[in-house]
């Protein structure tokens, strides 16, 4: 089961969802994040994690707001640390269940 | 079937147990994972394939399978340059293993219990999910009034080709979209959707359905716009792309 390592040069992003990465997040939320919200800081608006817009590659991932199309927050994940930057966003509403 | 949507991230061994090629460049994969706790319809799962010298990428890939049960059918399409695809297309074979997590995502998924009517669009292998929810219709013995409509280049790159025929009733409409050539004896002409065709084929918005859209990036970023378009509250409209063009 090898997986072919990328070519060098420019890395390809894919353009997705935040259902996409359901799993990425559950890594470092423990939870299933799709059904959480997160309030943009740049237009305010407050939208699920599903519907937001995420670049993503093998390194980390970018969500976007489907709204105004600022970044909310990034995750980027090396070797043995993981950084995460919430800048974008004023806010997340987690469901406890 | 009422499972929670639980997440885990935690990575577990499945074993394919069959593999059967469904269009030219796609094929249908059957895994056995041990502690599957059970999916609900729409649900995905992350697939983490690792290098000898530790390289690894992970992909998403909806179920095709729904309800409990340690056995999970993914379909998986060829992508050109994808890193994974050629491996789960070509290569993989019954008794290989596979490292998985999930099921993944409470959003992007249909319960018996959900008021009706859904309206269900697909494009490509983006209609994976869409069976399922179609499967659990069944299963589940709902009246919930389901309508289809999947876009496709031919039937021969259909997914699910026969069974999605064989689900139509009376309660589960079935329209089909070639957008390259038409299947003989198929009633309309090739070409893609256009606001005026989903229109045509789907659930009004005056019937306030729930719809989902699956398929790739462009697709289901159209498909959305023109619902919206129509009338179709945004929060009614569901959507998962999962790239591509």
């Amino acid at each position: 089961m090898d997986a072919v390592h990328p070519a060098s040069g420019p890395i390809a992003i894919v353009r997705v969802d935040g259902n996409a990465v359901a799993g990425r997040l559950s890594e470092i939320f423990r939870k299933d994040m799709t059904l959480a919200s997160g309030q943009c800081r740049t237009c305010h608006r407050e939208t699920e994690i599903a519907s937001t817009v995420v670049e993503l590659d093998d390194a980390g991932l970018i969500v976007l707001c489907p709204s105004c199309k600022h970044t909310m927050f990034t995750v980027v994940t090396g070797p043995v640390r993981t950084w995460i930057d919430l800048s974008g966003i004023s806010g997340l509403s987690i469901p406890n269940a | 079937m009422t499972a929670a949507p639980s997440v885990t991230a935690d990575w577990m061994v499945g074993t394919v147990t069959s593999t059967a090629y469904a269009t030219p460049g796609g094929r249908v994969l059957a895994l056995e994972v041990p502690h599957w706790p059970g999916n609900l319809a729409g649900q995905h799962l992350d697939l983490r394939l690792t290098a000898e010298d530790g390289y690894q990428a992970v992909r998403s890939y909806s179920i095709a399978s729904v309800g409990f049960g340690s056995t999970v059918e993914l379909a998986v399409d060829q992508i050109p340059d994808g890193e994974v695809s050629p491996y789960l297309t070509m290569d993989v074979m019954a008794g290989d293993q596979l490292e998985v997590r999930g099921p993944l995502g409470g959003w992007f998924v249909w319960k018996p219990t959900d008021p009706g009517p859904v309206q269900l669009i697909g494009g490509g292998s983006g209609v994976v999910p869409l069976v399922a929810m179609m499967r659990e219709h069944v299963a589940s013995g709902s009246d919930v009034p389901f309508k289809l409509l999947y876009s496709v280049r031919t039937n021969d790159d259909a997914f699910f080709y026969d069974e999605i025929r064989s689900l139509a009733s009376p309660t589960i409409d079935v329209t089909f979209a070639f957008t390259r050539k038409t299947p003989y004896g198929f009633e309309g002409t090739a070409g893609r959707l256009t606001k005026e065709s989903v229109e045509r084929d789907t659930i009004p918005a005056s019937e306030n359905p729930t719809v989902f859209v699956c398929g790739p990036t462009g697709f289901v970023e159209a498909v959305a716009n023109w619902l919206v378009a129509l009338g179709h509250d945004p929060a009614r409209v569901k959507t998962e792309r999962f790239g591509g063009k």
